[in-house]
Parts: C-alpha cells; sequence; structure tokens
C-alpha cells in the first residue's frame, strides 16, 4: 500500500484574499480554479508550492451545503486565532526567505530562530491559518 | 570557507525566474539577483543553462500558461496577465510557437477544467443532495428531518 498525500483542506475567510496572498506573497501557483455552476457557482480551487507538484491545497470558505451559517462563523472563529493547525514549508535558506517574504508584506509571527533541526520562522495567511518556514540542518551520519 | 563559485549565483537567477515569472521580470533585475552586469550575465547564463534568461523566462511562463489553460477556467487575458506578459497578442503567439496551438485552441481539445475538478466526494454528496423541501413537494410526502 503506497499512499501519497495529493490535497490538504484549508479553511480561509476569503478565496480571492487567500489566493492573493498564497500566490502574490507566498509565490505558490494555481493548481485548478473553476466555478462550477451546476453548484450554485462552488468554486474548486486549489493551489500548491512550485517544490511540490503532487500536493496542493484546496481553499474553502466554510458555508452551505457543508456546514449552517453559525458553524460557519464558528469554524472562523477557530481559524483566525491559529488554533486549526497548519502546515510547514521547507526552504533553503531560512533567512533569505524570511526577509523576501516580508518585504511582501508577509505578517510573521516569529523571526527565523535556531533550533535543533534547523532554523525555523512562523506567519500567518490573512485567515489566521499558522505556517511555518523551515531550513533543515543537514542530516549527520 | 572557499568562495561560492559563480554559477551558483546564477542558479539564484534561475530560481529567481522560476519563482517570480508572474512579476515583470528585465535582464537587470536578474543580473542583480546573480551579481554580475547584464551582459556578462545573460553570456554567462547562455554557457551555463544552455538558453538565455529570456527564453528560460519565457518557457516557465509557457509552461504555466499551459498548466492554466487545462486547469482553470480563467479567460486568455487573465492567463496573460497572471504569467506576467502585457500583451495579448505577443502571448498568443509565443505560446502557439511553443505549442502549436494558439492558447484558445489549446484549451479546446481538452476536456473543460470542470469536468474533472477532483471534488471529494463530501462535497458532493452535499451539493447534490436534494433539499429536504424540494424532495415533499416533488412526492408530496413529508418528509420529517
Amino acid at each position: 500500500m503506497a499512499l501519497r498525500l495529493a490535497h490538504v483542506g484549508l479553511w480561509v475567510h476569503d478565496l480571492d484574499d487567500a489566493l492573493a496572498f498564497y500566490t502574490g506573497q507566498l509565490g505558490f501557483e494555481i493548481r485548478e480554479d473553476v466555478t462550477l455552476e451546476e453548484f450554485a457557482g462552488y468554486r474548486w480551487l486549489t493551489v500548491g508550492p512550485p517544490g511540490s507538484p503532487d500536493v496542493a491545497f484546496t481553499l474553502n470558505v466554510p458555508g452551505p451545503p457543508l456546514f449552517d451559517d453559525e458553524t460557519a462563523a464558528e469554524v472562523l472563529r477557530f481559524v483566525a486565532p491559529g488554533k486549526t493547525g497548519g502546515f510547514i514549508l521547507n526552504c533553503d535558506d531560512c533567512q533569505e526567505t524570511y526577509e523576501e517574504l516580508r518585504a511582501r508584506g508577509v505578517d510573521f509571527q516569529q523571526p527565523p530562530t535556531q533550533q535543533p533541526y534547523g532554523i525555523d520562522a512562523g506567519l500567518r495567511d490573512p485567515s489566521g491559518n499558522q505556517i511555518r518556514l523551515v531550513q533543515r540542518l543537514p542530516l549527520r551520519v | 570557507m572557499a568562495p561560492l563559485p559563480p554559477d551558483r549565483h546564477l542558479l539564484r537567477a534561475k530560481d529567481l525566474i522560476d519563482a517570480r515569472y508572474a512579476e515583470p521580470l528585465d535582464v537587470e533585475a536578474l543580473a542583480l539577483a546573480a551579481h554580475a552586469s547584464p551582459a556578462h550575465f545573460a553570456r554567462s547564463f547562455r554557457r551555463a543553462f544552455g538558453e538565455t534568461p529570456h527564453q528560460y523566462l519565457l518557457t516557465r511562463r509557457m509552461e504555466r500558461a499551459a498548466a492554466l489553460l487545462r486547469g482553470t477556467d480563467h479567460s486568455v487575458a487573465r492567463i496573460c496577465a497572471e504569467v506576467g506578459l502585457a500583451s495579448v497578442g505577443s502571448f498568443t503567439s509565443s505560446f502557439k510557437r511553443t505549442f502549436g496551438e494558439t492558447p484558445t485552441e489549446y484549451r479546446a481539445a481538452r476536456p473543460p477544467a470542470g469536468s474533472f475538478a477532483p471534488l471529494p466526494t463530501c462535497v458532493l454528496m452535499a451539493w447534490t443532495r436534494p433539499r429536504s423541501r424540494a424532495v415533499s413537494e416533488k412526492t408530496g410526502v413529508g418528509v420529517a428531518v
């Protein structure tokens, strides 16, 4: 059995805001973006980092028909302060990437910090999802 | 510590092209990333990678444009802007030169993106399940929920 990661869902408060952040600031690529008239204009929107062509994030605003308005608002209340998990991106040079992303207006909660496994910085997407940026130390053999 | 080989800087410019193809990159900006003068940079890039920085940038843009034509319902004009090109006319001719079809022909020859969007079953079930009220109106049978 060989399982491979394909899509990971992210809750966001607004698709266009999320798209501007993930493509314009973080440098992700649009993988799929289609509006399906047969599903009341539901927009299937996925983005992914160029370095991981097999993996994409599906961006969704919580709402009907999966959630009623109250549940949708509750989901966003958890996303906003970063309580819904997040994901980690590896990079070659954490400091350089941090400076480049900051220059593009990315909101960092933690600057690059030395950790036993490498250098790690923390940022958030506009909805509050947590993203870590990690430069791994080479493995000692 | 040994000094970085000059090709490391060229690779930085190449990575910049792959990452920032959507922006109006010119040779000056790329040369800056490679710590080289524009004229020297273009020559060294070609020697190292077998094509000019401009060709490398254009092929990246074409590769992304083709992916957007296959995977999205964005208009050709929007895709042109999304890959960092200003003129739809020159985008169309570059695309045709690269792929042998215009962007519109390329898209028309492939299944529409929506027909193979991998909507998860949970999403499909939620969208295709009839609302209770609609069912009761059709069948005339009250539905208790």
